[in-house]
């Protein structure tokens, strides 16, 4: 499969790619490509340039910063979770990350790729949401609750490129996925979080975007224990119906998972 | 068309390309390097994987021009003075292969796989070969293979 044509662009830095997205305002930021050269060489997107991110060196690091972490926005899955610093501070971000893809897909995939294209499966929105973390861009700080805005849209405008996601290390959490059997992409997917301001559930999967689940919230702040949430009432409202599940059989999983996430973030705290 | 550069088993590689061009073709249709496959063409299948710089990527997808640069290895590259490479004689002793088109990709996801796990078990061994399909399921064997090549390299060079 061929895509369309386009011209390629590689920037060597943020501000190189500032000017690039200035002179071309409908370009596209190519990141580790692997949900964008899929959909390209499908021809359901057509950029006419293509603006190469990857390689920036400024945009790939992993550090400790306050108690947490800050990830460059093109600093790859298997960085992410082969980092010391990510196991130690959040391991359930690690195992979470361990689950995208294949080894192939996580030699190349980013993280800012991830949150900017918003996939209403991908893994990384949920612990995203989930811990609260907050997204740089080349103009200012989002704050996870504002960022994801609907299926594959966020609140970033044109010419904005997200540089760094950073997290604040939780006092534990975790992550529990269904996967779908063919693509393993989530069917549904529950980050939950014990953070420093409360705690945090969030569902990747089940509908067009990442949410949150504050009645989950509340009654794990009274009893952090997989029962808990067990005989909270999903409704199937709103929840993905496609011919993987039909949205009962998600609400049915955002159930299951949740308690498998609480149960994971119990034993991740050890 | 842009020129890319590129070192591609050790050899220095030029030529002009269509942007659009996607690293496996220019390896199979300008290089003439046809042991990388191509299966599904969508990030699947892993019949195309080669290593970039030294690690496993799908190379349906990835643009040439992204390589450009870049070390390149394929199946072709991993003999080395006419004698196979560790992994490509487990697969050979352990009949790791039945009809031989996903073998290129399964090859060089294993010798990734080695080298950033020298100890491998063979539950780890399924769980890296996520991105690998054998349409003949000639898993068992593989999974041999790839167990018998990793002891093999680490005793030759512990």
């Amino acid at each position: 499969m061929i895509p369309y044509p386009f011209t390629y662009h590689r920037a060597q830095s943020v501000k190189e790619a500032e000017t690039l997205l200035a002179r071309w305002p409908d370009a596209k930021l190519l990141a580790g490509g692997h949900s964008l050269i899929p959909a390209m060489k499908l021809r359901l997107s057509n950029p006419s340039e293509l603006i190469d991110i990857s390689g920036v060196p400024e945009l790939s690091y992993i550090r400790e910063r306050e108690g947490g972490i800050a990830i460059g926005a093109m600093t790859t899955h298997s960085e992410v979770m082969d980092s010391d610093l990510v196991r130690r501070h959040i391991p359930a971000l690690a195992s979470l990350v361990s689950e995208i893809g294949d080894p192939a897909v996580r030699h190349m995939g980013t993280i800012g790729g991830s949150v900017a294209n918003n996939d209403p499966a991908a893994d990384y929105p949920a612990a995203i949401l989930g811990l609260d973390a907050t997204i740089a861009t080349n103009r200012r700080s989002i704050p996870a609750d504002n960022f994801f805005t609907g299926m594959f849209s966020t609140a970033l405008e044109e010419g904005e490129i997200v540089t760094e996601i950073s997290l604040p290390a939780p006092k534990r959490s975790g992550y529990a996925k269904f996967a779908n059997p063919a693509s393993r992409y989530a069917m549904v997917g529950v980050f939950v979080s014990e953070t420093r301001t409360g705690i945090r559930v969030a569902v990747t999967g089940a509908g067009s975007c990442v949410f949150r689940m504050p009645e989950m919230e509340t009654a794990l702040a009274k009893s952090f224990a997989p029962e808990a949430v067990a005989s909270i009432p999903i409704s199937a409202d709103r929840l993905n119906s496609d011919i993987h599940g039909s949205a009962e059989y998600r609400a049915h999983l955002v159930s299951v998972m949740a308690k498998r996430a609480v149960a994971a973030a119990i034993e991740n705290r050890a | 068309m842009t020129a890319v550069t590129l070192t591609v088993n050790a050899q220095q590689q030029s030529a002009d390309v269509e942007d659009r061009t996607l690293l496996v073709h220019f390896l199979r249709d300008t290089l003439r390097l046809t042991g990388t496959h191509i299966g599904c063409d969508t990030s699947q299948c892993g019949a195309c994987v080669v290593l970039l710089n030294g690690r496993a990527v799908k190379s349906c997808t990835v643009f040439a021009v992204q390589a450009s640069g870049a070390d390149v290895t394929t199946i072709e590259g991993v003999a080395k003075r006419g004698e196979l490479h560790p992994v490509q004689e487990a697969f050979r002793d352990h009949h790791g292969l039945q009809c031989g088109f996903c073998t290129p990709g399964m090859i060089m996801t294993a010798i990734d796989m080695i080298r950033r796990k020298p100890k491998l078990d063979r539950n780890t061994i399924r769980q890296e070969l996520e991105g690998n399909l054998c349409r003949c399921t000639g898993y068992h064997n593989i999974v041999s293979a790839i167990e018998a090549a990793a002891k093999e390299m680490a005793r030759a060079a512990p």
